[in-house]
């Protein structure tokens, strides 16, 4: 008994001071903390039901992994004021009280208030510490009555419709879509007040609304198979950003036409100018860096290197195309320098094209931020 | 029978996928966690699941399934226990549950009224399935008749059992389902975003209040109160041949009501985006209109438990062909389900229009192991029900500070802020006065949660309507007037004029007698000017916004109006009138407490959250409460405060959960979980 006792206490002081040695390398090279038997919370300032709840579902397991000291990672809600009042809470905490075990992970929702002046908005992005930036893409559709006047490319023909489109509210991720079909010249009255895209595809199905869009994930579940038996096809993708920041064919959907071709093939409609420069600009803060991950304000080097590592990992997992491409569809999941690149492509909204959606949103749907 | 050809290989594949002895390990697994979580008024199939929800990454699909259903098959069977023994909705589900399966367990009958709603649940959840088996065949197309117009005709139809719950006096109820409505119009409007009764000032008023809250609120904390001051047991006589058996058999003798209500059930379910919120109203007014002898209803008839916890099982079945035939949730439950399902395995399930295709072994799987979850489920409810009913006869004044605490926390779930709290003790406030002036809470909670539907779906319907008409009149009108709606409108006309004539039998929360006139007079005075205050804060919305304008202004317009009548009459008529109802009027309640020293409890328990945080309040409030106001020992006291505390704690640490903090809080670091 007391052998065995004893090779226990020798075979764990090797064990720890192998860890203490590796640890304390890590240490030396500044790449990491370690979080063993920390656990680490993951706030996500929606609903558990919401789009962002299922991508920090699916990254929470993996990142655990990931982790030096495999941490306990729990995704936690904090709904609210369409996702202001948990970002304004994450503004409030110090990197010193939580030392790496808290993180946030905003949407499109977050970065439309702040880059629009929502007086709600008490949090600045550029405090945080970005460690992933997860792109995706949208696919705007039509019913096969309304697809068929589609001329190649040219939308003109569409002008004469009536079109309704359900919609979760201009100020939104529909800001984009209602943007681009008003610069088309269609005439696409929103019908607000739907609880999420899903509803509005619904409503598509049902023949209330013939137009919609959704996001590239839901569009290849939900709407493919519509595609398919042929109660709907597709018009047109938002593309995505290509390395100079042009936009170029999603490669998710690289058959269809992007919203730039089809606005150039369409008399009438302009891909320049201040009111294309104010489309791309959102486009960009909503699409292309749609989630990213946070660190507080002030947080270590090392901090911010330990979790790019561990989502370098996780996208180097030899089932991540696999696993991933159901849940977040083919798209970037960038970190280090790419996301900070991501990052600032999606905040930093040239004043014009605030003003000019500002200005849109108080005409057209008189919605006044102020 | 193609459709057959297509069923029966996938029927017998999921068959094999099911009975396996691991699989229904975690079946019986799911159920147990989901009948501990639903037991627990406030906590239901969101709570669970993402207790779940861990644990889904890469596991076996038929395992994952089996421990996911089972959870949130029987929360609704579950959640009777809180409905009938404390008179406490356990969720949205189980609402009119109460109106008559509490006062049964006043009565001593609680295992009675417990197993016949047991039993009316597993009948309901097998008729769900067996419905489902061959529906979810043909549900796409049926699915898709159900527009914007025809869903607004169902919530109106909803509303419409305001009428039979209304009271003795009927403009009271009207007036209580439009203060309800009104209170769910505050917020944020959904289609403009104008701000109604709040102001960014206050962001917890933007977000509206959570149905939790003001369940909660309007029932439980009356209840609580009332039982508190009463100073005696749930039960006021012991258990009285109300044996379990007998509620079995009771449900028995209405097996054709209890089908009726099943399809109810399940046909409701069917429909996205109205959930359960309108099914047990709807059962519960089929329920009594069906009756032949209606002078039970209100004070304990068996009936009038059957027909909701027949429908409200059901209901769970009829939710699942929107959440897999569409990928639309039915209910918050059902979004993490859907959720969950693409963690499962290698995630090549998925839900939505390709399910029948790809998945239809999956689907039937997911509908059988519903089935079977609830007879699993029903059987163990069933076995504990004559020993949990004895909870009747525990001193209530033991059981109140274990429900209080519970109830806050379940109000913290919603928000997660001290405001929950406010908002609990507020919406609490005007539920006691509403039964004190005998005022139709289910009135007020009916409107309370159709309110939004209402809105929403009126406002789609006119604008898309309208837009039909700009195309062509004849158009619009095929559009508005389908034969489902044409149906409906029928049905509505119909519930009302029968619930009216009906509604003076029904004391769906006991005769109360008239009192004074000052008091009630004064209470109809605070509506009227709340009613005022919304209607113009209302009417100020601009023009651009005016689809958030409408309908508060109508609903307060209508309230106003009927307020004005009942003041008109209160004037006019003798102080011993029903109109004057109060229960305080002695005799009325047997109440050896004042309200107002009881409520005193609550209001420091609240103030001292606010200063030194929710665990530290809780345990001075429990120590205190215990010794003082119960009278027990120092040392019983300490030990039922420890146990309580460790719960609270434990459930907290479970669900990842952190607790309002207080003043206290902002200046010393506490570690978890008093900081």
């Amino acid at each position: 008994m007391k052998y065995k006792t004893n090779l226990r206490k020798l075979t764990a002081s090797i064990a720890f001071g192998a860890a203490m040695l590796f640890s304390s390398q890590a240490m030396a090279d500044g790449h990491g903390i370690n979080l063993e038997g920390k656990t680490i919370e993951w706030i996500i300032p929606f609903s558990e039901t919401g789009g962002s709840a299922k991508w920090a579902n699916f990254y929470a397991p993996l990142l655990s992994e990931a982790l030096p000291g495999e941490p306990t990672v729990v995704v936690k809600f904090m709904p609210g004021a369409g996702s202001t009042k948990g970002a304004n809470w994450f503004q409030e905490q110090s990197y010193d009280d939580s030392n790496g075990t808290l993180i946030f992970g905003s949407s499109g929702s977050t970065q439309f208030p702040y880059l629009l002046g929502d007086p709600r908005v008490r949090y600045e992005y550029n405090d945080w510490n970005v460690v992933l930036a997860s792109g995706t893409g949208g696919v705007a559709y039509l019913p096969p009555d309304q697809a068929a006047k589609l001329d190649g490319p040219d939308a003109s023909n569409l002008r004469d419709t009536d079109f309704i489109y359900g919609s979760q509210g201009a100020t939104r991720l529909d800001l984009v879509p209602l943007l681009a079909w008003e610069m088309l010249g269609l005439n696409v009255e929103p019908v607000f007040g739907i609880k999420g895209r899903g509803d509005g595809r619904l409503m598509f199905e049902r023949g209330e609304a013939n137009i919609d869009y959704q996001t590239s994930s839901s569009y290849l579940k939900g709407v493919v198979p519509l595609v398919e038996e042929g109660s709907a096809v597709p018009m047109m993708s938002w593309g995505a950003l290509d390395a100079d920041g042009g936009i170029v064919r999603d490669p998710t959907f690289p058959d269809m036409p992007t919203f730039k071709e089809v606005c150039s093939a369409t008399p009438g409609c302009e891909t320049s100018g201040p009111q294309w420069d104010a489309w791309k600009a959102f486009f960009i803060a909503g699409f292309p860096a749609q989630k990213m991950v946070f660190l507080p304000a002030g947080a270590s080097k090392d901090a911010i290197a330990t979790y790019t590592k561990a989502f370098d990992a996780i996208k180097a997992r030899g089932d991540f195309a696999e696993i991933s491409a159901g849940r977040l569809g083919v798209y970037p999941q960038m970190t280090g320098q790419e996301a900070t690149a991501a990052l600032q492509l999606a905040t930093n909204v040239p004043q014009s094209a605030k003003d000019f959606v500002t200005n849109w949103l108080q005409e057209r749907y008189g919605v006044s931020l102020n | 029978m193609e459709i057959f050809a297509v069923a029966l290989p996938a029927l017998s594949d999921a068959a094999s996928l099911i009975f396996q002895p691991v699989v229904l390990a975690h079946l019986v697994l799911g159920v147990l966690m989901g009948l501990c979580i639903g037991v627990f008024p406030g906590l239901g199939g969101i709570a669970g699941l993402s207790l779940l929800l861990p644990f889904m990454f890469g596991m076996d699909p038929a395992l994952g399934l089996a421990l996911m259903i089972g959870m949130v098959a029987v929360v609704p069977t579950s959640d009777t226990f809180a409905s009938v023994l404390m008179g406490i909705p356990g969720s949205s589900a189980s609402q009119a549950t109460v109106l008559d399966g509490f006062p049964l367990a006043k009565k001593g009958e609680a295992a009675r009224a417990l197993s016949a709603a047991f039993s009316s649940s597993l009948f309901g959840g097998l008729v769900g399935a067996a419905f489902l088996t061959v529906f979810i065949l043909v549900a796409r197309p049926v699915v898709l008749e159900f527009r914007t117009p025809e869903l607004l005709m169902i919530t109106l139809f909803g509303l419409s059992m305001v009428g039979i719950l209304a009271g003795r006096v009927a403009i009271k109820g009207l007036v209580a389902a439009g203060l309800g409505m009104l209170i769910g119009t505050i917020g944020e409007g959904d289609s403009a975003g104008e701000l109604r009764m709040a102001t960014y000032d206050i962001p917890y008023l933007v977000d509206g209040f959570k149905l939790v809250i003001v369940g909660l609120g309007i029932f439980a904390i009356p209840e609580i109160i009332a039982l508190l001051r009463a100073d005696r047991a749930i039960a006021d006589r012991s258990p009285l041949g109300g044996g379990w058996l007998k509620g079995v058999r009771d449900w028995f003798a209405n097996l054709w009501l209890s089908v009726r209500c099943s399809i109810i059930g399940v046909i409701v379910g069917v429909i996205p985006g109205l959930g359960g919120s309108v099914v047990d109203w709807i059962a519960y007014g089929h329920s009594v209109q069906t009756s032949r002898d209606k002078s039970n209803f209100g004070s304990g008839e068996i009936r009038g438990v059957i027909g909701p916890e027949s429908s409200n099982n059901a209901k769970e079945g009829g939710g699942l062909v929107p959440t897999l035939l569409f990928g639309i949730p039915g209910s918050g439950s059902m979004a993490i389900f859907i959720g969950a399902i693409a963690l499962l395995g290698a995630g090549n399930i998925e839900v939505g229009p390709s399910m029948l295709k790809n998945n239809l072994d999956i689907t039937y799987a997911i509908v059988w192991l519903l089935a079977l979850a609830n007879v699993v489920g029903t059987l163990i409810c069933i076995a504990a029900s004559g020993a949990i009913a004895r909870l009747t006869t525990i001193p209530f004044v033991l059981l109140a500070p274990f429900l209080l605490m519970i109830i806050s926390f379940a109000a913290f779930q919603s928000g997660q802020s001290l405001m929950d709290l406010v908002a609990l003790f507020g919406i609490g406030f005007l539920g006691i006065m509403m039964r004190r002036f005998d005022w139709s809470r289910p009135a007020f909670l009916i409107g309370f949660v159709l309110s939004n539907p209402a809105e929403t779906y009126a406002n789609q319907a006119v604008q898309i309507a309208q837009s039909r008409f700009r195309k062509s009149f004849e158009d619009g009108i095929d559009y508005i007037f389908s034969p489902i709606v044409i149906v409906l409108i029928v049905l509505t006309v119909v519930s009302v004029i029968i619930g009216l004539r009906q509604a003076k039998q029904i004391m769906a929360e006991g005769a109360v007698k008239g009192g004074q006139k000052p008091a009630a007079t004064i209470f109809t005075l605070a509506i009227f000017s709340y009613l005022i205050l919304a209607y113009v804060n209302a009417s100020l919305i601009p023009d651009y916004a005016a689809a958030d304008r409408i309908f508060p202004c109508f609903v307060a317009g209508v309230s106003i109006v009927g307020c004005a009548i009942l003041l008109v009459q209160m004037i006019r008529r003798p102080m011993t009138d029903a109109i004057f109802a109060d229960r305080e009027a002695v005799g009325n309640d047997g109440s050896v407490q004042g309200l107002w020293s009881t409520l005193c409890w609550f209001a420091a328990l609240l103030i001292l959250t606010a200063a030194i945080g929710f665990i530290l309040a809780l345990a001075v409030f429990l120590i205190l409460f215990l010794r003082y106001r119960a009278g027990r020992s120092w040392s019983f006291a300490g030990i039922y405060t420890l146990a309580g505390i460790g719960f609270m704690s434990l459930l907290a640490r479970l669900l990842n959960r952190d607790f309002p903090p207080g003043l206290l809080q902002e200046f010393v670091n506490l570690p978890w979980p008093l900081g």
